[in-house]
This record gives structure tokens, sequence and C-alpha cells, in this order.
């Protein structure tokens, strides 16, 4: 069966022999059967586990004896935190893209993967969230951040980019973890009442008395598209605020006005890449390929190649700027990138970022998972470096030379950072364990469609009429 | 499938909402009220002391000059906890004999300080601030700041408790607007405003009743100058006060003025 898009020679959203039966099974049998479950999955959750204790270690030594175990230090007071927060806060934004941007534009195929994505928002901007509240030095005060009533008379700076920071976060992973929540309701109701144990009365709790009468889907694509409304400036402001953090700086190399695009760009760029780094592998051991089609993969590097493609033109575009501003510290700061002593690293992000991905230009590069899986380990890596030659390359020699020094990172900003992932990966796992992980009421809503007999509906008709529950 | 949850579950998930909803407003107003309350600040709450000393009677009923044992007051930051032989200088030829004051005759004949000399506890400090801020009596005393801003009306205290809640919001109140807390007798231009400060105690022993003091003068001396709502002219002269005493507000909201 195969749902067809009449501007698309290449449609399959859905492909094999499925029926509603079939994909509760397929998706929601994960929870109740831990049979289902490859041994890949102990092997995983195990390494994630494992590095989410150097993580409590890292975190517990750093409390205990403050930032100093970090490498940051003068003229480098900016390290591998703010490195890790921004590179953890742009891997969330491929899932907001999805469920948000996507959802508007009424795109069918963001309906088998917006659920993975968005955990990945959410589980990415609790990574990113420990760096900046621990880099305060004193997180048992990260309360100060808030503006809120005190005996100091005192309240945070709002002329700073940083406190701005503080509110594009927060924001972004409340209006996130809504946005998952509601749409996991259906879900769980249909969870509900498969269930034969007693973890019906939790599946209960989380549906929240949903019985999926008309009234019920009415109001739920209501609130899925306030929420989707919410989030769409949320893509585009969140990354733009956290690039403020360094363009409203006089830095050389920080204060361009070309950032906050290209900031927003690469996030969506590191955020798809992480998303296909974890889907590949697991559509394979979950046999989910029929709903996680070779097409969502083509479409998923797309994008890839598009955002790639403005921020390969960010970096050309931060030399051209360089040159253009015949400012000597500006051009200084160019050629310091291209021979300084970090140069491995500004020629390592144009190759991981402007030039492997060039790759998925070719069709068959785009059908070749293990092609694609190994640009996504690079595009991650590159975004990585970005972020490293953004941060330290531009502070570790700026106006004064005299002041001029190099940045090493000692052990424990590796221990976080590998901490951080070993984290994610844990969540990922548990996310995979304990919550479907396709939205399998808007797959059948999809498999509604394209029913023998009826006629492919136009999206916009059908979004609000066409669901119809159990 | 039969039913999961009883009718029951509507409302009480309906509650949860409003419980939800309110109950961090409640925290954070409890916490407020808490720690605002004289349980936690001390405020209004007389301190134990080794020695029960009266300011009402020393300073009030006796009328002796607050710089009489806090000497320093004028000179340096620090007032001055006054010591064994100031209090014997008095001691020493009355109540030579009161159970109360033994631990200051033991003290003086040991040479010891009270805490050490008796066994007891010391003093305890009922004013105190942290020791990243730093605050100089002199200063407040040479612009005319009256004792009792701060203090409250020591001299009704029998036994000494703190005042007012020494909080960084408190003392912006004065250092952002200090026209509202400058005080002149219009009657004694004689008088520097150091002098000012302790001419109005000597106004109050001269009317103990309070009937010819204004309504200013009354609250300086009750301690409750910070609730007082000065007049328009009162305001005003504030203003003339601070050009006339060399007071830079600017710089009295800068970070290192109190934190150095």
């Amino acid at each position: 069966m195969v749902a067809r898009d009449p501007h698309d020679k290449n449609p399959e959203l859905l492909v094999g022999n499925y029926s509603y039966k079939r994909m509760d099974e397929d998706v929601l049998s994960l929870i109740t059967q831990q049979k289902k479950h490859p041994f890949a999955w102990y092997i995983f959750l195990g390494i994630g586990f494992m590095i989410t204790q150097i993580l409590l270690l890292s975190i517990t030594w750093l409390v205990y004896q403050g930032i100093g175990i970090w490498g940051n230090n003068q003229p480098v007071g900016w390290g591998f935190d703010i490195i890790n927060f921004v590179w953890w806060i742009g891997i969330g934004h491929a899932g907001t893209l999805i469920s948000a941007i996507l959802l508007l534009l009424r795109q069918q195929w963001r309906n088998s993967i917006n659920r993975f994505a968005e955990a990945m928002t959410i589980f990415a901007v609790m990574c990113a969230g420990l760096y900046p509240l621990l880099h305060t030095g004193r997180p048992w005060v990260a309360y100060w951040l808030f503006p809120y009533p005190n005996v100091l008379a005192m309240g945070p700076q709002f002329r700073s980019p940083l406190i701005w920071d503080v509110f594009a976060v927060t924001t972004y992973i409340t209006v996130s973890a809504l946005f998952w929540f509601i749409g996991l309701i259906p879900d769980f109701a249909t969870l509900r009442d498969r269930a034969t144990t007693k973890a019906k009365t939790v599946w209960g709790l989380l549906s929240m008395g949903w019985r999926g009468s008309s009234r019920h889907w009415l109001r739920y694509e209501q609130a899925y598209l306030i929420l989707a409304g919410l989030s769409t400036p949320l893509v585009l402001s969140v990354h733009s605020i956290v690039s403020l953090d360094f363009a409203v700086s006089i830095v050389p190399g920080w204060n361009v006005t070309l950032f906050p695009p290209y900031f927003v760009a690469g996030a969506v760029f590191a955020g798809f890449a992480m998303v296909l780094t974890f889907m590949i592998p697991i559509r394979r051991w979950y046999k989910l390929e029929g709903m996680i089609t070779m097409r969502h993969i083509d479409w998923m590097c797309k994008i890839m190649l598009a955002t790639g493609l403005i921020v390969f033109y960010g970096y050309l575009m931060e030399v051209f700027y360089a040159w253009y501003s015949a400012n000597p510290y500006e051009l200084y700061m160019a050629e310091n990138r291209l021979f300084g002593p970090y140069a491995w690293a500004f020629v390592a992000l144009w190759i991981c970022n402007g030039i492997l991905p060039l790759i998925l230009f070719f069709p068959k590069m785009r059908q070749n998972l293990k092609v694609i899986w190994i640009v996504c380990q690079f595009v991650s890596i590159g975004m990585w470096l970005e972020r490293f030659v953004i941060i330290p390359m531009s502070l570790h020699r700026d106006y004064l030379p005299s002041s001029w020094g190099m940045y090493y990172p000692t052990v424990w900003d590796f221990g976080m950072f590998l901490g951080t992932m070993g984290f994610f990966i844990m969540l990922m796992f548990l996310f995979i364990r304990f919550l479907p992980i396709i939205n399998v009421f808007e797959m059948k809503e999809l498999l509604s469609r394209m029913r023998p007999g009826r006629q492919a509906v136009e999206p916009e008709a059908a979004s609000v009429a066409g669901k119809g529950g159990e | 499938m039969g039913q999961l949850f009883n009718p029951k579950a509507n409302s009480i998930a309906k509650l949860s909402l409003i419980i939800g909803g309110s109950l961090p407003v409640l925290a954070i107003l409890g916490g407020h009220l808490i720690s605002n309350s004289s349980y936690n600040t001390k405020v209004d709450v007389p301190l134990d002391q080794p020695v029960p000393f009266s300011h009402r009677h020393h300073a009030w009923e006796l009328g002796i000059d607050c710089r009489y044992c806090h000497t320093s007051v004028e000179k340096s930051g620090f007032a001055g906890i006054p010591d064994t032989e100031t209090c014997m200088t008095c001691h020493s030829q009355i109540w030579t004999n009161s159970p109360l004051l033994e631990p200051v005759r033991k003290s003086y004949e040991t040479g010891l300080p009270i805490k050490w000399a008796s066994g007891e506890s010391g003093w305890n400090l009922v004013n105190n601030v942290p020791e990243f801020v730093y605050f100089d009596h002199s200063i407040h005393i040479a612009k005319g700041i009256s004792c009792n801003t701060c203090h409250g009306d020591v001299q009704n205290m029998h036994i000494t408790w703190k005042g007012q809640n020494f909080t960084m919001k408190w003392c912006l109140q004065c250092h952002t607007e200090p026209e509202k807390y400058l005080y002149v007798d219009k009657t004694r231009p004689d008088l520097t405003p150091r002098e000012q400060v302790f001419n109005l105690y000597v106004k109050q022993q001269e009317d103990p009743k309070m009937k010819s003091l204004s309504k200013r003068e009354i609250a300086l001396l009750t301690g409750t100058n910070e609730r007082y709502r000065p007049s328009k002219e009162e305001i005003e002269d504030g203003k003339k006060l601070i050009t006339e005493r060399n007071i830079k507000v600017k710089q009295l909201q800068d970070c290192w003025t109190c934190h150095r």
C-alpha cells in the first residue's frame, strides 16, 4: 500500500501491508513486551547508564571544587561549557522544526518521526541546560537568574543577552514538553485500552480521561495547533538568542549580524544529523522500515543539505566579512583561524560541515544508509567544531597581543561532555522502552486516507475531520 | 473493559489542577512570610545577655549620652562596645553589691572579658551585617542619620533587640532617596549635622511626652522613620540638606560603596 503525493515520483510514506492492528502491534508492543527489545537495547542502555555515572561524578566534583577544575581561564573564559551548551541546544531544534513548522505546513511525512525528534529535543535541552547552570559556578543560587522580588532589591540585567537566554531556554523546554505530552495523550489512551496489567492505571492517569470522542479530537487539534504556533517562533528565536550571546559583544569574530540566521540553520542541520544518527539503527532493530521509510530519510537528508549549505555560506561570509570590514582585528581573526594554532579545527570544520555533506546532492547517496550515517557523524563533529572555532578561537587572540593565550580543556571538561552524551543515550533508550516511539494515531490517520477505494484526501480538509480514533 | 476510575476521579482531577496551580503561589507567599517574620529576622526579639543591661534605664531614665559607651561611633566604622572599665566608672561606686553585676566585677578583677571571666556566655551581638558588607558608623553620623533610623528606639528597650532587618533592599531605600531620611532642627542652625543627631535626644529629655516635637522628630525617636511619609516640604528640605551636607547620591548606589 502506498500513499502518493501527486508532486512526488517517489512518495512512499508507508511501505508494507499495514492495518490499524498491525500498527498497534508494531509500536505499542515495544512497551508491553520486553522480549521485543533486541540485544542492542540492553547494550546501549547499559553504555548510556555507565557514562551517566561519569556525568554525575563530574558534576559532584565540580560543585565540590568549583569551576577551577575546568580549563576555562583568561583569556578564554568560555570553553567547553558554552560550546556544549550551544551544541546541545542546536540538536534540539530538529524536533521543534518537525513538530511545529512541518505541522503548520501540513507535511504528512512528519507523522512517523515527530515523536522521536521531540523526545530528542527535550533530552537535548536537558543536557544543554546543565552547562550554563554549572558555568555560573554556584548552581544552588540559580534562581537568581530569574527576576523575582528579593531582599537584595537586585534583579537580572535585562540588557544582557545572557538573561534573554534564560527566558529563551526555559520557554523552549516548557513548550516542547507540553507539545510532546499533548501529542502523547491519544497514544496513552490506546495503551490504556490495550493494557492487561496494572500499568493500566498509569496509562489511564496519563491519558487524562481521553475517550476519543469527536469533541476530544476537536480540542486536541486546537491545542496542538496553538502549541505549534507557539513553537514555530521558538525554532527561530531560541538559537537566534543564543547567537546574540556572541553577536552583541565586541569580540572579533563574534560581532557579526549574520549570526542569528546562520546559527538557526546550523541548529537544524545538527538536529537532523542527530535524529538520523539514532533513527537509522533504531528503525532497523525495531523493524520500523515500513513506517520510517527511505522516503523519510531522503527528505531529512535534503533538509540537512539545505541547512548545511546555509551554514557553509555563513562560513564563507565570515571570511568575506573579515576582509570587507578592513578592520585589522577582524582580519587577524580570519588569519588566525586559517593559519593560527587552532587551524586544524577550522580546516576540519570546513571538511565536516562544508564539503562532506555535499555528497547528499546525489540521490543514490541519500538512499545509502551507511553513507548517510557516516555523514551525520561528521556533521555532529563539525557542528561541535563550529562552536569551538567561534568560542575559544575568537577569545584566545583578540585585541591585545599581551593577553593572548591558549585554551586547554581538562579531563573534567571531557568528563562532562562525554557524560551528557551518555545521559542523552540513556534517556533515548529509556524513551524507546517506555513510550510509543511513533505517533501511532497519526499513522493510523495516514493509513485511513490510503484505504483502497478511497482517494487521498487533500491534507487541508483532512486535518481536523480525518481522525477517527480507534 | 470495566471502568478504570470511579466518578470521584473527575473531581480529584479538577482539584489537582487548582492545587497544582495555587501551590507554588502559596509556597512562595508562605516562604516570604516566614523569612520576613521576626522568627527568622529576630527583629523585635529581645536577646539574652550575660548581664541584663537596660538601655532604657541608662539612656532614657538616667540620660546618658550614647557616645559615653559607644565611644568610637563618630570617628570610626565600628561604634564600639564598651569595655568593663567603662561600666565600672559608675558601678565601682553604685550598685556595688548587685548580684546582676557579678560578671562585670569578675571581669574587672581578673582583667578578662566577661565570657572568660565568669564562664558564662559572652555578650550576644544584636546587630550584625555580613562580612561582605562594609558599614561605617562615622559617615552616617557625620551626615546626620539618626541612630534610631537603623537601631529602633533603643532608649526605650530594657533588653536590647534588633530594630530593623538589615537587608540590602532596606539599606537601598535610604541610599536611593536620602532626602526622605535627612533631618534638621531649624531652630538650631548652629549645630552641625553630627550634633543634630544627638540634639534630638536632648529635646526628648526636655519634653518627655514629645508634645512640642514635630511628627518627623517623633518618628525618628520612636524608630518608625521608615514608615513615616515625609511631607513635600520636608522632602524639599531634605534635598537642600543633600547639597548642604555634600552627599553624593549617585555614589551611594555604587556597588563598592558597601561591598569593598
